[in-house]
């Protein structure tokens, strides 16, 4: 059996069977259980990054589940019947920033988390959210979208509300619960009208069919908005400060993955699924939400007492980036392909900036709060003078968000200024208004809390949590000092996988 | 015969559902109106896969020019369904966790958190 070929789905595979078989592990004893959570987390983290190396040298990768060999996508029919998984370049993009998170996630829990306090429920489920995304980001079937769509939003929502004890956590999972669910059920209703209209449910076979008729509108419809749900853009946020305000940190960095793998997936169906029939009135509508985002959330960060909820604000506006960079980009690339696709690798770029900086400034908040047990700005003060490394980490973190060069933000940023000038130059100011705004609001924070007087002895900060937030703010640097590095080896191939690569994503599954 | 009649009854259904969703404050009616969404999609799945005087696709002994109707959407919707037992019960666990802090299910006096 060549294993190499089944790399796809065993990478969904053992973070899935391995997260059930952790509650057991921890049965005899939590340091089995630590072990095997390794084995586990190195085993899918090599099979993401084989997948991925896979993609990039050779091309889009399919694996036909249930069929005698992987590449047999067709039936006897010539129709694509079985179950698809299809990694282009975005899959395994998306699929390494969630392996990324996922891994410095588990080893700040590993000193973050508490044995009496549902340790191992919050490693299981972190590790089943971490095979949703995978699955998400792999899967070349839009029911299969959906299913672990639904995967994700209930091992989400558990890590968001399993801290019964407190009051608020419980709350804030059942305001996301109840907006993820209604999204997927949008989702699901779409994927019910594409299929009373077309007989089928597999992406690329789907993408050959569309025609752009009022049903599949309508299905666009619904897929935008189930999508943008999850996504947390303004008008539909409401669960988002919540959530990551209330969840522990290393299960808020994986929501923020969470969030980006159901962007990758708003993508996925804009550009795949309804490219041959791309509308720039779509893509006017998704820079509208981005504007609205972006510039709603850094407001509403700048009234914000409590550190977590103040971080959290800034972890939508940068929604509002990614939406207006890729939106712009399906505005203009019927009409100008190359100015298109610097907006797209603007947008996806910033993803990875965003997943690094935004995670770090949440584990930093989490470090705060281990060692103060306080998160109100009101009453921390003066803690640079004990815990010199997460100030550090803190500072480079809001530098980095707010674009500051050389930090990583600025990168990505500056091309979607760019992009977005050229479309319209209020976009562009508009943009960077919210920008300045968030640097304001992270400079206040920073002062509040970590500058002045000390008011309080914190505990010191564990070794693996420090490791953890040392491995993203690395990550920051790296990609603030080489980006273009980076966009040529990684972004480029993942923007031009939407619209360039569309052809080259159908042909692999459906062939001629 | 019928014509469009169920996918029509399936999306009165799902604007119940939503209509539901948006006017009650109760938890537990929210979660009630979220399962009528629900079942209204999976109405709506079933009924994508009808056939006129069509018989069941597992059914063993039937005659051999007999026109099924469509297995797969009855196969997504007995997932959408195992998934809803899933997403439903989650809810309700979180309903009693939040009527056993604040002894109400009132949606506007349970709020502590403002998004």
């Amino acid at each position: 059996m060549n294993l190499a070929a089944h790399a796809p789905i065993l990478a969904i595979a053992v973070p899935l069977l391995g997260g059930f078989a952790l509650p057991l592990w921890g049965k005899i004893h939590p340091s089995l259980r630590n072990l095997w959570l390794a084995l586990v987390a190195s085993l899918t983290a090599a099979l993401t990054g084989f997948v991925a190396v896979q993609v990039l040298t050779t091309g889009v990768q399919v694996y036909t589940l249930g069929a005698s060999s992987p590449g047999e996508t067709l039936s006897p029919g010539g129709f694509p019947i079985r179950i698809v998984l299809t990694v282009d370049a975005l899959s395994a993009f998306m699929g390494a920033i969630a392996t990324l998170l996922a891994v410095v996630a588990f080893t700040y829990a590993w000193r973050y988390l508490e044995e009496e306090e549902g340790k191992t429920l919050a490693l299981t489920l972190g590790t089943l959210l971490w095979a949703g995304m995978l699955g998400m980001a792999f899967t070349g079937d839009l029911f299969n979208l959906f299913v672990f769509f639904e995967v994700t939003s209930i091992a989400a929502c558990g890590l968001i509300g399993y801290r019964t004890w407190t009051s608020r956590g419980p709350e804030a999972a059942f305001k996301t619960m109840v907006m993820y669910t209604v999204g997927g059920l949008f989702v699901l209703l779409a994927i019910a009208l594409l299929y009373g209209e077309y007989g089928a449910l597999n992406l690329a076979y789907l993408a050959r069919l569309i025609q752009g008729t009022t049903v599949d509108r309508i299905a666009l419809g619904l897929l935008l908005g189930g999508f943008l749900m999850k996504v947390g853009a303004v008008p539909l946020h409401m669960w988002a400060p919540d959530a990551y305000g209330e969840a522990p940190a290393q299960a808020v960095i994986l929501l923020v993955a969470n969030t980006q793998t159901s962007l990758y997936a708003l993508f996925r169906i804009l550009f795949t699924l309804y490219g041959g029939v791309a509308d720039p009135a779509i893509g006017w509508l998704v820079v509208g939400l981005g504007m609205l985002t972006l510039v709603v959330a850094a407001l509403m960060a700048v009234v914000q007492m409590d550190l977590g909820r103040l971080v959290a604000f800034g972890a939508v506006s940068q929604i509002g980036y990614m939406l207006l960079g890729v939106g712009v980009g399906l505005t203009v690339i019927s009409s100008q392909p190359a100015f298109g696709l610097v907006a797209i690798q603007g947008g996806i770029f910033h993803m990875l900036n965003d997943a690094v900086a935004i995670g770090l400034l949440f584990l930093a908040v989490g470090a705060v709060e281990k060692a103060t047990g306080n998160r109100d700005l009101g009453n921390l003060g003066g803690l640079g003078h004990d815990l010199g490394w997460t100030t550090g980490f803190f500072l480079v973190g809001s530098l980095a968000l707010a674009g500051i060069p050389p930090l990583n933000g600025f990168a990505s940023k500056l091309m979607i200024y760019e992009s977005s000038f050229a479309l319209s130059p209020i976009l562009a100011a508009l943009a960077i208004l919210a920008s300045i705004l968030l640097l304001a609001v992270f400079v206040r924070a920073f002062q509040g809390a970590f500058l002045g007087p000390r008011l309080a002895s914190p505990k010191p900060v564990p070794t693996a949590m420090l490791v953890a937030m040392g491995v993203l703010a690395l990550g920051v640097l790296a990609l603030g000092l080489f980006p273009e590095l980076v966009v040529r080896h990684l972004v480029e191939p993942a923007a031009k996988a939407l619209w360039e690569g569309r052809e080259a994503y159908l042909r692999a599954v459906l062939g001629g | 015969m019928i014509g469009n009649t169920p996918f029509v009854v399936c999306m009165i259904l799902v604007a119940l559902g939503l209509w539901a969703l948006l006017s009650r404050r109760n938890l537990i009616k929210i979660v009630i109106g979220i399962k009528i969404i629900e079942n209204g999609v999976n109405l709506f799945l079933v009924a994508t896969g009808y056939v006129q005087d069509g018989i069941v696709p597992i059914y063993t002994y039937a005659p051999p020019d007999a026109t099924m109707v469509l297995p797969t959407p009855q196969a997504l919707t007995l997932t959408s369904i195992v998934i809803g037992l899933a997403t439903t019960a989650l809810m309700l666990a979180f309903a009693v966790v939040i009527h056993r802090h604040k002894k109400t299910l009132d949606g506007r006096k349970v709020t502590e958190l403002s998004g």
